[in-house]
């Protein structure tokens, strides 16, 4: 893996890292944004759990800045989950996942394109979500510091999930099984991600900051190498 | 251009194949014939490198799996009874998609003469998920032979088609492997093995127990030879 194979004739036989990986986004991105399937359900999921939560919690403005946090990253978590099923499922159900593995590319290419896809519909959800709720909490979540854990927040989720996903889908009970399987594997990512965030929109100093978000780019760092070595045994049959 | 020694295959405490060897000439049409369970699909995914063997030795157009699986899967089209397409892709992104993964030349008129080929010229915008279950397996000729593969795997590819779609089907393959393609096709469908096909080999427990040419098959025809064979898998017979 990783390497370029090459023919007889010389010539590389194995299609381009790059070039593989953004096959794969531009088909991921066509389609979603033909049928809406995955990005509308993430997104009612969402809208949903913030409604729910600001009619459930009556909170005044010291406790809605306390609680922001959390709601969030329910949100993330959840609706993330919702939507890394369904990117899998999408390659099982016409097995469109052989005709992938078919192909003449170093297989992390098709993870690392799954991922980027996966990646770039949580953060359209999340570009509509935190308006909502910032209109709804009377909270301006619009910090530099908490978007940015945000997104590295979703880095994590993203690649763990997506690793852990196409290993779930192809069992029967894929739909249960993977929230089982990925929530303890990214609760580091959940805790870090909460304390950052909270400590952003509390304005606290960077020093107690640093350590979620060291954290944050660890688990990252880790996974993404870890998911670069594994995709291929974790695809082979 | 395939071949094969030894080859054992286990899922777990079950053995699937157990020591099959089959070798396949460059050009030839190979009917993988056997009933349910005998393990002609699995045989193909290890060829296609999408399983790995666990004892045996294989071949494919010169290069050993699963050391060199992308030169294998780079001179390999694979058609199976599912179109492998995105339904929510046009048929020209969807072979798109796949030409940009096999890094074929000339993308654009590929794609044309592809469309031309299987009958679907004209259809190339319309969204997979509207094309009927003939259209799509038309198209998925389309995909596997888009890079000009040496060699063609078709697993059941008359599964789920009527009449009228399994003969349009028949005559898209026709021309396909008119081109000298080395092709290894199961199926159930005997008739239309003995149409296409130029050799017979018979699976059955996971080995290969017989085995004839067109040419060699006796009057009674491809029937009573498969027939004869499935009923004695310990000793391999030889029509030719």
């Amino acid at each position: 893996m990783g390497l370029k194979a090459i023919s007889r004739d010389g010539q590389p036989v194995q299609t381009s890292f790059l070039r593989s990986m953004w096959a794969v986004v531009w088909k991921d991105t066509t389609a979603e944004f033909r049928s809406r399937e995955l990005l509308s359900a993430m997104l009612v999921f969402s809208l949903l759990v913030v409604l729910i939560f600001n009619f459930a919690l009556e909170l005044n403005a010291r406790e809605r800045q306390e609680v922001t946090a959390g709601v969030i990253w329910v949100t993330i978590a959840f609706a993330g989950t919702l939507g890394l099923n369904r990117s899998m499922a999408v390659e099982k159900d016409g097995n469109c996942l052989d005709g992938l593995l078919l192909a003449p590319v170093d297989r992390a290419a098709i993870y690392f394109g799954k991922v980027i896809s996966n990646l770039l519909f949580m953060l359209i959800v999340m570009v509509i979500i935190l308006p909502i709720y910032s209109i709804l909490y009377n909270q301006n979540l619009f910090v530099p510091g908490l978007l940015g854990t945000i997104v590295l927040g979703i880095i994590g989720y993203v690649v763990s999930g997506t690793l852990l996903a196409s290993m779930s889908v192809q069992t029967r009970t894929r739909d249960v099984l993977l929230p089982i399987l990925h929530l303890p594997v990214a609760l580091p990512v959940v805790i870090a991600a909460v304390r950052a965030s909270a400590y952003f929109l509390q304005g606290q100093p960077m020093d107690l900051i640093w350590p979620s978000i060291n954290l944050l780019i660890g688990y990252n760092v880790i996974f993404t190498a870890a998911a670069y070595m594994l995709f291929d045994f974790v695809v082979q049959e | 251009m395939i071949r094969v020694n030894k080859l054992v295959k286990r899922f777990g405490l079950k053995t699937i194949l157990r020591g099959l060897d089959i070798q396949v000439e460059p050009g030839e049409f190979v009917g993988l014939l056997g009933p349910n369970g005998a393990g002609k699909t699995t045989f193909l995914r290890i060829l296609s490198s999408l399983a790995r063997p666990n004892l045996g030795s294989v071949e494919v157009a010169g290069y050993q799996l699963p050391q060199q699986a992308a030169q294998v899967r780079s001179r390999l089209g694979v058609l199976s009874h599912q179109p492998l397409l995105y339904p929510n892709l046009s048929g020209e992104e969807n072979l798109t998609f796949f030409g940009r993964l096999y890094n074929v030349a000339n993308l654009g008129s590929r794609i044309a003469e592809v469309f031309e080929l299987v009958g679907l010229a004209g259809r190339e915008r319309d969204l997979v998920r509207t094309y009927s279950r003939g259209m799509q397996q038309r198209l998925a000729i389309g995909r596997a032979t888009l890079h000009n593969p040496d060699v063609l795997l078709l697993d059941e590819p008359y599964t789920g088609l009527d009449q009228d779609a399994s003969e349009m089907l028949d005559d898209v393959l026709k021309k396909v492997t008119r081109e000298g393609r080395t092709v290894v096709m199961t199926s159930h469908d005997l008739a239309r093995a003995q149409d296409l096909c130029s050799r017979f080999d018979v699976l059955s427990r996971g080995k290969i127990v017989a085995t004839t040419s067109r040419d060699g098959l006796a009057r009674d025809g491809l029937l009573a030879f498969y027939r004869a064979a499935i009923s004695q898998p310990a000793e391999a017979t030889h029509g030719a």
